[in-house]
């Protein structure tokens, strides 16, 4: 940086360049991908691609509140697939079929809470908590079902999975609302600020008269209500649900976008456009290596290696902006 | 002195990027002297030092000569013991001792000829634990010890202690002071940085004082006053240093703001009694471990109790969590602001408001920009926090402008009694004065303020009335009378429970 800005536009430069984060990476991959494929800036795959994005980024979004207080919830996954198999089951109800989409998020909210209630009230380590739901509630998926996968050919919801309005997939649509939400909690309420407060240093929290187990009762509600969500969505796609297949790994996709995302995982730093931008990543990485033909065993290596060399370009760059 | 000095620092500077943090330092140490600097936090003491340890490297111009060689070829003859120790807890002292540098045969340690050559050097500095001893079961003190030794491992003939007494008892301090006196008997040389005058007066053949990364003098030990030393650090005079304007009515007539009574952890704290006036400062003294810190925890709720009341204006409250103990307007400041008190990483605004966001907030817990900019623009004004502007990061600021935003935040809740533990703890002298002219403006506000600290001087300047603890009961009262202020004797008295000796002589 240059001797001559003042320290307050050193530190606005800063701001603006820790926001921007991964973005340059994000449009990296884009041109590449277009140069490579010729098609993978057309419209229709745009739109491919923000569908394919969509739950990842519904998903990512919970778990950045998550990891913004210092935890982590692998359950998604397994809530996810829960949630779906009861909006399936719901939407079988002759005239009620379209509560399969608040069933759905109710069910991930009530996963949600289970896992803060253990973790609020009776302090136990997040990860502990959330890998044993991880299995628990992915019984409870297949239980539901009797362990078969339900269809709903009619499903009474299914726009918000194949649909689309003034041309942009209705899942984009949910996906961006969830994001402006988080958002607008994270930047723009008191609860926000003790969600960073909380991450940053939960023994100050508490002594500054935050009630740290309500917030974290609410970031791992927030969490499965979102997993929930992203559970109808799924089943809005697929007009079917498998309470063994679905959603399998989807917390390690989640987990992945809001790391890429810029967000710290000791919690305290980070933001949700960064988790935007890490779950746009994955999406174009996936989408884009099956355009120019990349065979499946391979993009699983290339997604990896990407993963981790954008992180450590990332680390690399802000201890860069520190020293100086 | 004639001797050949074992240090010689000429000219030394330090740029980080366009700020200047040394300019044209020199220094220059004898061996068998104990060599103190002091200087404001950020002053340059510790950058400094990290260029004599050769953790940065001066800008060109500057010599740094040991032992008459130049300082590549001086390996092992300076060692640095940092204020935050640098052991690891699971290891045994004298694996400790040779972390590093361990002694070994084809990859695989030696643990028996570890122990024989830790033991004599262990003995030398005459300690009560032996080198097999895990450190995670030793004292602070102790551990300190440890870190001594492991700087004579590799034959330092100087040794630098950074703020070495900061979380020592005053036994311990003493303990390290005996062994220094032994270490100069040998010829080694020291360079302490320390805040604290006493100690510098005890133990100083020299003192030299940096300000704003420039020298400006060496006294010799007959040439060392508070008045001289003080002028030297920050450019003006002590008289202004404590400030106790406010007058405390002696009438102890009437309802107390505060009573505490019967209070106790179940543990260290046992039935502690004693009542806090409107408008008073009270001092809470006693050595370290002695349950003040405790104590101030569990009236403000931060720990459980098992047994206590409180009662404001006579009225019990309950304070049984910090939420609650702050609206009803007990505030406590930690001892320990980077991990207790501060969000590093938010900025000085988020930090002040952190408290009162959920008052301004309009419906459904929206945050009020404007009434929190207005608050930290007020807090840093009404402070003197020195920062560019409120959205900076707290992380990126001195301890002196750190433990004023904490105390601001303290103070938008308004409260009626405040408890501030160590409240100068790390703190520079400019930032010192500043914090007890607030004790004091405090106070004539009609707030009751109770004052922990382990330095005598601070609580005699700022209190009207001191308790003592000694092992986690109150062990008695003193009280400043018309012409008459507290007695240091008095309170060590109490403190250690024997008509002792004061803990550093000469101060």
């Amino acid at each position: 940086m240059s001797d001559k800005t003042s320290p307050a536009a050193n530190q606005r430069l800063r701001t603006i360049m820790s926001v921007a984060g991964m973005l340059p990476v994000l449009i990296l991959l884009a041109i590449v991908f277009q140069m490579m494929s010729g098609r993978f800036m057309s419209v229709n795959n745009l739109s491919n691609v923000m569908q394919q994005a969509s739950i990842n980024i519904v998903l990512a979004s919970g778990m950045t509140f998550v990891i913004l207080t210092g935890g982590i919830d692998l359950s998604v996954g397994s809530i996810l697939a829960t949630s779906a198999m009861v909006a399936v089951i719901v939407s079988l109800i002759p005239e009620f079929g379209w509560l399969g989409v608040p069933a759905a998020m109710l069910v991930g909210l009530a996963c949600g809470l289970a896992n803060g209630i253990l973790i609020s009230a009776l302090k136990l380590p997040p990860f502990i908590v959330t890998l044993g739901s991880l299995t628990a509630v992915r019984g409870i998926a297949r239980l539901v079902g009797n362990d078969t996968t339900v269809f709903n050919p009619d499903l009474p919801f299914d726009v918000i999975g194949n649909g689309s309005l003034f041309g942009i997939p209705w899942l984009a649509i949910i996906a961006l609302a969830v994001i402006l939400l988080s958002w607008f909690i994270l930047k723009r309420t008191v609860l926000g600020t003790w969600i960073y407060a909380t991450g940053g240093n939960p023994e100050a929290a508490r002594l500054t008269g935050i009630k740290v187990p309500m917030v974290l009762l609410f970031v791992y509600g927030l969490s499965g209500l979102f997993a929930g969500l992203g559970g109808a969505m799924a089943a809005a796609r697929l007009y079917a649900a498998n309470g063994l297949q679905l959603g399998q790994a989807y917390e390690l996709d989640a987990i992945a976008a809001v790391i890429l995302g810029g967000t710290s995982f000791v919690g305290g730093v980070g933001s949700i456009w960064g988790t935007l931008i890490g779950a746009l990543i994955i999406a174009v990485l996936s989408n884009g290596l099956i355009l120019i033909g990349v065979s499946d065993i391979w993009q699983y290596i290339v997604k990896g290696l990407v993963i981790i060399a954008a992180v450590a370009l990332d680390r690399y760059r802000q201890k860069g902006g520190a020293r100086t | 002195m004639s001797q050949t000095p074992i240090l010689e620092m000429r000219n030394i500077s330090k740029t980080f990027g366009a700020v200047r943090a040394l300019k044209d330092v020199s220094l220059t140490v004898y061996p068998a002297e104990l060599h103190a600097l002091m200087g404001e936090n950020g002053a340059g003491k510790s950058t400094l030092m990290k260029i004599l340890s050769g953790a940065y490297i001066a800008d060109p111009g500057g010599t740094i000569t040991i032992e008459g060689k130049p300082q590549a070829e001086a390996k092992g003859a300076v060692a640095v013991i940092y204020q935050e120790l640098s052991l690891a807890p699971n290891l045994t002292v004298a694996e400790n001792m040779f972390l590093g540098r361990e002694i070994a045969t084809r990859g695989v340690v030696d643990r028996a000829t570890t122990r024989e050559r830790a033991q004599p050097i262990l003995d030398r500095l005459g300690v009560s634990f032996d080198a097999r001893t895990l450190v995670g079961q030793l004292s602070l003190g102790e551990r300190q010890m440890v870190e001594i030794a492991r700087a004579l491992t590799t034959d330092a003939r100087l040794i630098v202690m950074d703020e070495p007494t900061t979380s020592l008892s005053a036994r311990e301090t003493d303990r390290l002071f005996e062994v220094i006196a032994r270490l100069k008997s040998e010829g080694i040389a020291i360079i302490y940085i320390s805040h604290r005058m006493e100690e510098v007066y005890a133990l100083a053949d020299r003192c030299s004082v940096l300000r704003d990364g420039v020298y400006i003098g060496t006294l010799e030990r007959d040439e060392l006053s508070a008045q001289r030393l003080v002028q030297m650090m920050v450019g003006r005079d002590l008289d202004s240093f404590y400030k106790k304007e406010h007058v405390a009515s002696p009438d102890h007539s009437g309802t107390p703001l505060m009573s505490v009574r019967d209070m106790s952890d179940g543990g260290l704290v046992k039935a502690c009694n004693f009542d806090l006036w409107k408008g008073e400062v009270l001092g809470i003294a006693g050595l370290v471990g002695s349950g003040r810190t405790e104590l101030a925890r569990l009236i403000y709720g931060a720990d459980d109790r098992s047994s206590g009341t409180v009662a404001l204006d006579g009225k019990p409250v309950d304070t049984s969590e910090p939420r609650v103990s702050l609206a009803n307007g007990v505030a406590y400041l930690t001892e320990d602001r980077a991990k207790l008190g501060l969000f590093l990483d938010m900025s000085i605004s988020e930090n002040v408001n952190v408290g009162v966001i959920q008052r301004d907030a309009g419906k459904g817990g929206l945050l009020n920009f404007a009434a929190a900019a207005k608050r930290a623009n007020e807090a840093i004004k009404a402070l003197a926090v020195k920062a560019p502007n409120a959205r900076m990061p707290v992380g990126g600021l001195s301890g002196g402008n750190q433990q004023k935003v904490l105390i601001a935040r303290l103070l938008e809740t308004k409260p009626r009694v405040v408890i501030l533990d160590e409240p100068t703890r790390g703190v520079d002298v400019g930032a010192k004065s500043e914090i007890y002219k607030l004790i004091d403006a405090l106070a004539r506000q009609g707030v009751g303020v109770i004052v922990i600290s382990s330095e005598l001087a601070e609580i005699i300047g700022t209190c009207d009335r001191v308790l003592v603890m000694r092992e986690g009961h109150l062990a008695g009262e003193v009280a400043s009378r018309p012409g008459q202020p507290i007695s240091q004797e008095a309170i060590m008295e109490l403190s250690t429970g024997t008509v002792a000796e004061p803990a550093i002589q000469g101060a």
